[in-house]
């Protein structure tokens, strides 16, 4: 049985093309790994035991008939933010608990097209705001490889569920590292595309000019398939980009050899965590073996990122956010009169981060303060831009660590928010420039926890950092290993 | 910048929550370290920087104007907390 939850896509794709293995027998193990594990672990909010069967079925129909495509019938989870027409939808979130979308999301309508299997819904933090998942306002998530720590978010039930062998890969979203930093702490790889690549079309906002939805898969080859099936042009979703479609799955074998890789020195600060700088530059030696030539470059404006950030992204939200008022959908509270009802759901239906964020961004854009708050991070955003543009003029690509620290532990830091918004300093950037960033695993701590290594392409160039990743991945097999689980937690 | 109490209250109120004094406390200690963290954007010079607000280059993406239905009316109240006769219901406003 472990052998066929091992399998990726494409091997799985082959198995069921040879007739070797069948999409409904197949779903059906991973509902039952889910029912084995997932109490434990806590990756899904919503199982769609019914619905996967069904998908399973018209899976297997299609692949009789010579009918499939890449995706028919693989078993895929699906982050909570996103919207799947009848299944429930909630974003985490108290305010959304019984929200059933009357539409898909562009992304599952091409998941549908190509026969995909959806397993379920997986947990968030609230409003993907958060990096742990402890912000959920149903139940935490563990991170398969220690249960005592957080498999990271806000994507961390998508990271948890790939790491765990609860699904094959997995759809997250990333608006400041919400699908790089929990596949960096699950030991799975995880891609944000660049912004504007993938349409947003039914992905519930946050911060618009950041949010993009990307894959969570077992390897790289399972990211590039993933990114093929659900990228392209959509009229519905105004900043969805025009752009020609590559093929990511054949740009894979592509030469890497003499590409340049910039390390930004900014990325490697005092107390730092040694296994992660370590693992980062044992991985740029693989590079150069490889044939790539590693130089150093300077981004400058680093250190001003979390701020910039988290300046523009609560201004966003409390925008975004302005729309739950217990009217159209989700939780209605309040007896009295219109006011007494905005109150009461938006108190009882918030949880404390969302609170917080929707605080900050409120006072960031009231008037006396938006030239000193929303303006300014506006206009450092355009610095942190141009870092990169210089950047890129020196290099191909650019190699970081992921998250400075390994997977924290549950309760570290859920009551210190500044430290936790320190947590997402090396993948905000690459959100505020709109660049195209995947993480996959470089090794593990002396802990045995996964680390993660970053690579950040110029904009709409996914292919080159796909082929880097790709080939890394023929020479190193870190992301063969898969957590043993320890349902205890004793390990460690 | 250092936030008081009160300006946690107000803009509680534009942000229509309703705050228990445990959080109007709790808040205002969290937001000002937050806060006080980024004045750090003041060590930059930002004069003459034009603001990024969005990263994409295209502006006004338009589409043929051509008539196509939409999601029908019935599915989109089966979610609302309350509705009649085909419309969201809310308390009494006038």
């Amino acid at each position: 049985m472990m052998d066929v939850l091992e399998l990726g896509i494409s091997e799985l794709k082959e198995a069921y093309w040879k007739g070797d293995l069948d999409p409904r027998e197949v779903t059906r193990l991973y509902l039952e790994r889910i029912q084995e594990v997932d109490e434990e672990i806590g990756a899904y909010i919503t199982v769609d035991h019914q619905g996967a069967l069904q998908e399973a079925e018209e899976a297997a129909r299609r692949i009789r008939e010579g009918e499939g495509s890449p995706l028919t019938g693989i078993p895929l989870a699906i982050k909570d933010n996103i919207c799947t027409k009848g299944l429930r939808t909630t974003c985490a979130s108290r305010i959304l608990y019984n929200f059933i979308p009357p539409y898909d999301a562009t992304v599952i309508e091409r998941l549908k097209e190509q026969g995909a299997v959806i397993l379920g819904k997986t947990n968030m933090d609230e409003f993907a705001m958060g990096s742990s998942t402890e912000n959920s306002g149903f139940k935490i998530t563990r991170n398969p490889w220690d249960m005592r720590r957080t498999p990271g978010g806000s994507s961390g039930g998508s990271a948890a569920a790939v790491a765990a062998r609860e699904c094959v890969a997995a759809l997250g979203s990333d608006t400041g590292g919400s699908i790089r930093q929990p596949a960096a702490f699950c030991g799975v790889v995880g891609l944000k595309p660049t912004y504007g690549r993938v349409s947003r079309y039914g992905l519930v906002a946050f911060a618009s000019s950041l949010d993009q939805i990307g894959p969570l898969a077992r390897n790289v080859r399972d990211c590039a398939l993933l990114l093929q099936a659900i990228s392209g042009h959509d009229p519905r979703d105004s900043t969805s980009a025009p752009v020609e479609l590559e093929d990511f799955l054949g740009c894979l074998e592509g030469e890497v050899e003499g590409l340049r890789i910039g390390v930004p020195k900014e990325y490697f600060v005092e107390g730092m965590d040694r296994d992660v700088e370590a693992r980062i530059w044992e991985a740029a030696g693989s590079l150069e073996q490889l044939g790539l030539k590693v130089e150093e470059i300077s981004l400058p404006h680093t250190e001003y990122a979390v701020a910039t950030y988290y300046i523009i992204c609560t201004s966003e939200a409390s925008s975004n956010l302005a729309r739950y008022d217990g009217v159209k959908y989700g939780l209605r509270e309040g007896s009295g009169d219109l006011m007494e009802m905005y109150l009461e759901t938006r108190s009882k239906g918030f949880g404390p981060e969302v609170k917080r964020r929707i605080m900050l961004g409120t006072f960031a854009l009231s008037a006396g303060y938006y030239d000193a708050y929303y303006r300014k991070a506006s206009q450092v955003r355009t610095l942190i831009k141009k870092d990169f543009e210089e950047a890129f003029r020196h290099c191909d690509l650019i190699l970081t660590p992921t998250s400075p620290t390994p997977a924290f532990r549950l309760g570290e830091k859920i009551d210190d928010p500044l430290q936790m918004y320190l947590s997402d300093i090396f993948t905000i950037p690459a959100n505020l420039a709109g660049l195209p960033a995947i993480s996959l695993p470089c090794g593990f701590s002396k802990e045995g926890l996964p680390i993660g290594m970053q690579l950040i392409g110029k904009a709409f160039d996914e292919a080159t950092i796909l082929k880097v990743a790709y080939a890394y991945q023929t020479i190193t097999d870190f992301h063969r290993r898969a957590p043993s689980l320890d349902p205890k937690g004793t390990q460690g | 910048m250092k936030i008081s109490i009160q300006q946690v209250e107000y803009v509680a109120r534009l942000a229509r929550l309703r705050l228990s004094p445990q959080e109007k406390e709790l808040f205002t200690g969290q937001l000002n370290a937050i806060l006080q963290y980024m004045d750090k954007l003041n060590e930059l010079d930002t004069s003459g920087v034009e603001p990024t607000f969005h990263v994409v280059s295209h502006v006004n993406a338009m589409r043929e104007d051509h008539c196509k239905g939409s999601t029908p009316r019935d599915e989109v109240l089966k979610n609302a907390p309350s509705s009649q006769e085909g419309f969201f219901k809310v308390p009494r406003v006038i």
